[in-house]
């Protein structure tokens, strides 16, 4: 039996349950709403023990990755995040979360060739392209100041 | 297709499961389970290994009457190089034929290890499967403590392992005849619909059969395919209606009855070679054996790719290898 590819590929495409769009959305609102107010609510603590406001801004998500750690230490972020989507992916969660899990995931290959040459194998590319970005940016910025 | 002249029994079967499989809707029909999915191994590739272990033993120590003397082992799983069945199965000291059919490994293990019985080469041989969601997770997506969301037609890797022992003597279930897969590529290349990537090959293989045969869908109790999932499944019954051999009631997939979807959130269902694995041995044949299903086709479905194709874009080819499986009282 051979298959029309085009033909097929569209079937398939109609046939395939589609995530819930409006809930996902609402959902990663609400938990990224809520990461940021605890961000707020860190601030406003950290801000009211007098430490000034340089090392709250470090503090702040210092903070976030290390509950982050934690949770995803104890196999709990991943079930939060099944839930939140973006909500967790976005903030800083989900950048320490990706360089954290691959971390512990392989482990059993050793310190070397495992948890350090993997550790980054989700975040490399957001280190790689951000440093790059920001670079481009700074670029840009000269340029116009070349002008301005 | 290959119609056998000595058709060989089913002497022996065995499958061992993990928590959610356990927990599942063929949970009592595991022999055995471990509900923290290790299996006293430290890491998850080991532990999958000892499940393919675990399950040829309970297999081979399940057998009635006197004990069979294994001839030839075929085994194969997802895990690179198939080290899984490999590392499991060393400490049997039984010629061993590796085998990597993706999820279609159970069928494709069942039909070779017929063959070598039914041409008189052994007396006896195995057919052993296994699959580990945390030791796919990691070599097929992202490691597990990873928060992410899955599209829902996604499957989940079952977490189980299968034996079966085919032999010469006399038994209530024979393996009839097989027939074996074309690869079959549909153009899918999201991994995550893999039960769409297969549903060609699965419809291509029963189709064909049922012309070589000059049978209808519904000359048999029940039909199954691997582990198409949601998708997979109703796309099948979509293709078979355009081919004019619309399957009916009788139709049904392991991967949507390793687990209860609306309970649990398994998004399209199972997957793996356990999943067909797990279902054959839990559910479909002691169903057989208590003479509820006498007629049976079980199709082993396989998407056969790898990490590196989906990364570089490439379509996913899917195979599926048929089983003829056949109770009989008067044996």
């Amino acid at each position: 039996m051979s298959v029309n590819k085009e033909k097929y590929k569209k079937l398939a495409d109609k046939r395939a349950v589609k995530s819930p769009i409006v809930k996902n959305c609402v959902k990663a609102f609400l938990t990224g709403g809520f990461i940021c107010l605890v961000g707020q609510l860190l601030s406003t603590l950290y801000t009211s023990l007098g430490i000034d406001a340089d090392t709250v801004k470090m503090l702040i998500p210092v903070t976030l990755i290390f509950v982050t750690a934690l949770l995803t230490g104890f196999g709990l972020f991943d079930k939060i995040a099944k839930h939140a989507g973006a909500g967790t992916l976005v903030p800083i969660t989900g950048f320490a979360n990706a360089v954290i899990a691959p971390a512990i995931d392989n482990k059993a290959e050793g310190l070397v060739l495992g948890l350090g040459a993997k550790i980054f194998i989700i975040a490399g590319p957001v280190i790689l392209y951000g440093t790059f970005a920001s670079a481009l940016y700074g670029a840009v910025l000269w340029i116009v100041s070349l002008f301005g | 297709m290959i119609k056998f002249k000595n058709p060989p029994s089913i002497l022996g079967y065995a499958s061992v499961g993990g928590k959610e499989e356990y927990e599942g809707p063929l949970g009592a029909g595991l022999d055995f389970h471990d509900s923290e999915n290790r299996f006293s191994e430290k890491t998850w590739e080991k532990s999958e290994a000892s499940m393919q272990r675990i399950a040829l033993n309970l297999a081979i120590s399940g057998c009635k009457g006197e004990k069979p003397e294994l001839k030839y082992i075929f085994a194969g799983d997802l895990i690179n190089q198939c080290t899984s069945s490999s590392y499991g199965l060393v400490d049997f000291e039984v010629p061993y034929i590796g085998l990597f059919g993706a999820c279609s490994t159970c069928a494709e293990g069942l039909a070779l290890a017929s063959l070598f019985v039914d041409s008189g080469y052994a007396d006896c041989t195995a057919a052993v499967t296994s699959s580990h969601f945390c030791s796919a997770e990691r070599q097929f997506r992202f490691p597990l403590e990873y928060g992410g969301q899955r599209p829902p037609t996604a499957q989940r890797t079952v977490t189980a392992a299968g034996a079966f022992l085919l032999s010469d003597r006399p038994g209530k279930i024979r393996v009839h005849d097989v027939c074996f897969g074309i690869t079959n590529d549909g153009g899918i290349t999201d991994a995550n619909n893999m039960g769409a990537a297969m549903a060609p090959a699965a419809v291509d293989t029963l189709m064909r059969y049922f012309d070589e045969t000059s049978t209808a869908p519904d000359d048999y109790d029940r039909i199954f395919t691997g582990d198409l999932g949601f998708e997979g499944w109703s796309l099948v019954k979509e293709l078979s209606k355009e081919q004019g051999r619309a399957f009916g009631e009788n139709y049904d997939d392991c991967g949507l009855l390793v687990y209860n979807r609306e309970l649990r959130d398994m998004h399209a269902g199972g997957s793996g070679c356990g999943c067909s694995a797990m279902t054959l041995a839990a559910y479909i044949l002691p169903k057989m054996e208590k003479g509820e299903l006498k007629n049976v086709l079980f199709v082993g479905t396989g998407a056969l790719m790898s990490p590196t194709s989906v990364q570089q874009g490439e379509s996913i080819p899917g195979v599926a290898h048929l089983v003829h499986l056949v109770a009989d009282d008067r044996r």
